[in-house]
């Protein structure tokens, strides 16, 4: 009954949940981006056992899943170099990594060169 | 002959795990940063190497085997630039009287 | 319970423990070491899970997101004690963690609640795989089934690139990113980064090309270049090229160029855009695998890089 899917299936929803409390509790920005990276991870660890339930015709696997996931982890990079990018970008326009505007007080202007 | 090889290689890989484990203890038991290294090396070069060496046995074919060399070899080698660099780090940031540096 | 089964399940625990800790940790750079291990052991989960490419996949991002992470968390490092000063009520943690419980749930609901048999795509790509000549399925699901994707996946990483150049200050637009890299000449990185990269260049090529009929490919052996560029620069042997670099462009844009002239190509030689002539797919898919490998390797290096912070 507890087969392989099955485990890496709960496992992938307790990564789900995982990743959403810290998205929206941890007030860091950083820790966010962990956040949000576990969640997505979780999720492609969901498709990965849809794939693995789809094995047929002599495959391990069913490869249209997969596919998805390998273009979903690269996406998924790509957004949180872009993500890392704007916080170390607020760091320096503002001195520090906070989503609070009122935290930093003397008028920074982050357009200023 | 094979029943042989067997053998060799769930003794060479229980030794090589025997190892990573203890070097996982000395990484929690260590006090400072220079003596987890000193576990860490010691026991992950020597630890994979004893796993490579059980597993060459079961690699199948000769070019197998030397993809599993590589892979210790390169393992050594990445880990000893790391160990370098990071001891550096820590006996600099010592030496400067820093307190509470993140190793 | 087989060995197996015992096997898997320690994995899970030691899996759902690390994403614990990354989420429980006290200090940023400890929650980024744990994501870092989360996303290793996580290939190991791939591997069980019969989708080799994806380990391979998950290992090499992996890798490169945790130098991401390790580098901002390093310089953020003194913006910690404000941040933390503000952290939320009570009320607020008990409500994330009733709602993610429940999310959680849901989807635990439905891993238990999956149709038996699985509906699968698995005969149709085994039918259709030999006309591409490709013996790896899901190199054939990239290239030739699902090539949409693919196109529109480089598109995106190169509008994230795009993303992260906008963020330099004006005095610097087109310059170099990130700092200068100096490390001691004679030193122990230095050495590293004269002795790996032609060993990574090998394998990384290697993986690309043998991902036609084993599991690798494109993305997985773009990756590893991408990484041995970054070591490279990271040594101070060489340094961030100017983004405004015309050469740099060109390299960035022939990815997606390649893939999308041969799109257009196979409206007029083929059934429509993005399908094969049948005599021409293989060394068509090679040829379009060769212009990404090239893109995704310069892309990534460069979005690790960052935003330009020096004029050129």
């Amino acid at each position: 009954m507890m087969s392989a899917t099955t485990v890496f299936g709960l496992c992938a929803a307790a990564a789900v949940g995982l990743g959403l409390y810290g998205l929206i509790a941890d007030p860091q920005p950083l820790r966010k981006i962990l956040a949000f990276n576990l969640l997505g991870s979780g999720v492609f660890l969901f498709f990965g056992v849809v794939a693995r339930r789809g094995a047929a015709a002599g495959f391990g696997g069913d490869p249209v899943p997969q596919a998805l996931v390998i273009t979903g982890i690269v996406v998924a990079f790509s957004a949180t170099a872009l993500a890392v990018a704007l916080l170390l970008r607020l760091f320096e326009a503002t001195g520090s990594a906070t989503l609070h505007a009122t935290q930093t007080g003397a008028g920074t202007d982050p357009t200023e060169p | 002959m094979s029943f042989a090889l067997d053998i060799l290689t769930i003794t060479a890989v229980s030794a090589g795990a025997f190892f990573f484990l203890a070097g996982t203890v000395g990484l929690l038991r260590f006090p400072d940063a220079l003596t987890r290294l000193h576990a860490l090396t010691k026991a992950d070069n020597l630890g994979l190497g004893l796993v490579v060496l059980g597993l060459l046995p079961q690699a199948g074919s000769l070019r197998g085997g030397l993809k599993l060399i590589c892979v210790w070899l390169l393992v050594l080698l990445a880990g000893a630039t790391v160990s370098q660099l990071i001891a550096r780090a820590a006996l600099a940031s010592t030496a400067s009287g820093q307190r509470g540096n993140p190793l | 319970m087989t060995i197996a089964a015992a096997l898997e399940i320690a994995l899970a625990v030691l899996v759902l423990g690390m994403a614990a800790w990354t989420i429980a940790a006290r200090e940023t750079f400890a929650a980024v070491v744990g994501f870092v291990a989360y996303g290793l052991l996580l290939a190991l989960v791939w591997v069980r899970l019969e989708a080799v490419d994806v380990a391979l996949t998950e290992a090499a991002i992996g890798g490169l997101s945790g130098i991401l992470l390790v580098g901002a968390a390093a310089r953020l490092r003194t913006s910690g004690t404000p941040a933390v000063a503000e952290s939320p009520d009570g009320m607020l943690r008990v409500a994330a963690a009733v709602l993610a419980a429940i999310v959680a749930a849901a989807l635990a609901a439905g891993v238990l609640a999956l149709p038996d048999p699985a509906p699968t795509l698995a005969p149709a790509v085994a039918a259709n795989i030999a006309a591409t000549g490709l013996g790896n399925p899901v190199t054939g699901v990239l290239m030739a089934f699902r090539a949409m994707d693919t196109l529109l996946e480089k598109v995106v990483l190169l509008l994230a690139l795009v993303g992260v150049w906008s963020l330099a200050p004006d005095r610097v637009w087109g310059g170099r990113p990130g700092p200068r890299h100096q490390a001691d000449p004679l030193g122990v990185l230095a050495f590293l980064a004269r002795l790996l990269p032609p060993v990574g260049i090998v394998v990384g090529i290697y993986i690309f090309w043998v991902g036609a009929d084993h599991p690798g490919g494109a993305f997985q052996g773009g990756t590893i270049l991408a990484a041995m560029w970054l070591l490279v620069m990271t040594a101070g042997l060489t340094d961030a090229p100017p983004v405004r670099l015309r050469w740099l462009r060109l390299v960035l844009i022939a990815g997606p160029a390649v893939f999308l002239v041969v799109g257009l190509a196979g409206l007029w030689l083929g059934d429509g855009f993005l399908s094969y002539p049948i005599a021409y797919a293989k060394p068509l898919i090679v040829t379009i695998e060769v212009a990404m490998t090239l893109t995704i390797a310069v892309t990534l290096g460069l979005l690790l890089a960052g935003a330009p912070e020096r004029s050129a």
